[in-house]
């Protein structure tokens, strides 16, 4: 990649439309993920509003979809947020790697916290330079909020017009889920970590109240406490 | 869903993200910290895979939403774009309701 050329305006700058081409397809097909969000949200009992109050508040998907999940399974509150927030935290750990990459005032780094996720922060570190690592945030950021909250309301208006049942959408969400969780299973370490939380998960089931087993599965984590074999990097791709 | 719900997940999750962004700086965190934070998603996520598929409330049950989703990871794995998977999931589950 070339390094872009700072006295263009970004929109100008040819050396960044690659990048800027990579972050709105991305943003597209995530998209996608606000859509089957959408649905399966009001097929586990929430009112279009509050679908959409999700993605436009929350904003970090995989919390969305857990809180949903439990709550529509009939977990407690605590439940519900403690596993959401659980996910929600790797988010604090992307704001470390982003605050190294970003210009500005304090007004303009809050509005970059509610864009600091999964996407935004692979896309903007995988540039080669300080500019375009800002234009690749921004552009993902802005881009994924628009895709994300359109795609809920579209979702989340088709799954009040259907029954869920009957079209299999109860199992969108786990099917998402397997799309979430498959690119990370290249490492082994992941690997391991998810082996020890779906176990934890089902053998707690029976006997802890709903929502509690995906707290439990955290302790898969614990597999990190072990040096890796090469050196330890942050790992940003989702 | 409650909203009481959404107003604590809203202010959660954006207290982590503007905990690292703006308070906590450049600074970075021990490796074995970041290790095990980075394993989250991993964990959490294939528990949530498992309740989704295999309970019903507390208790273990094997229905159609097991061979749906076995067939969502076979897609997965085989690199199947996002919607396709999905969509595999939910007809081939609402396919063996049928039966």
């Amino acid at each position: 990649m070339n390094e872009s050329v700072p006295n263009l305006p970004w929109w100008k700058d040819a050396t960044l439309r690659p990048a800027i081409a990579a972050c709105l397809t991305l943003s597209a097909a995530v998209g996608v993920f606000g859509f089957s969000f959408g649905v399966g949200s009001v097929a586990a009992g929430s009112t279009v509003l509050q679908t959409c109050a999700l993605s436009l508040l929350v904003f970090t998907g995989a919390s969305q979809f857990s809180a949903v999940s439990v709550i529509g399974a009939g977990g407690s509150i605590g439940s519900a947020l403690g596993g959401a927030l659980l996910l929600a935290a790797r988010n604090g750990v992307y704001g470390l790697a982003m605050s190294r990459r970003l210009d500005g005032g304090l007004g303009r780094k809050l509005l970059a916290a509610q864009l600091t996720i999964d996407e935004t922060t692979a896309m903007a570190v995988a540039q080669p330079d300080r500019r375009s690592q800002q234009v690749a945030f921004w552009v993902t950021g802005v881009a994924l909020y628009a895709f994300w909250n359109i795609g809920t309301l579209i979702g989340a208006l088709t799954g009040s017009a259907i029954d869920p049942k009957t079209f299999g959408l109860d199992a969108a969400f786990p099917a998402g889920f397997i799309a979430m969780v498959w690119p990370l299973f290249s490492d082994p370490r992941a690997r391991k970590a998810a082996a020890i939380g779906g176990v934890i998960c089902l053998v707690t089931v029976p006997f802890t109240p709903i929502g509690v087993p995906i707290l439990l599965s955290v302790f898969g984590v614990l597999v990190g406490l072990q040096k890796p074999v090469d050196a330890p990097k942050l790992e940003v791709a989702s | 869903m409650t909203w009481t719900l959404i107003i604590l997940l809203t202010l959660g999750a954006y207290a982590f993200k503007v905990t690292g962004l703006v308070f906590l700086g450049g600074r970075s965190l021990p490796p074995i910290f970041e290790r095990c934070l980075a394993l989250i998603p991993a964990a959490v996520v294939t528990a949530l895979v498992m309740k989704d598929t295999f309970t019903n409330g507390q208790e273990l049950v094997l229905d159609a939403r097991a061979l749906g989703i076995a067939v969502a990871g076979i897609a997965a794995w085989r690199k199947a774009p996002l919607i396709v998977v999905i969509v595999l999931g939910a007809v081939v589950t609402a396919l063996v309701r049928q039966i």
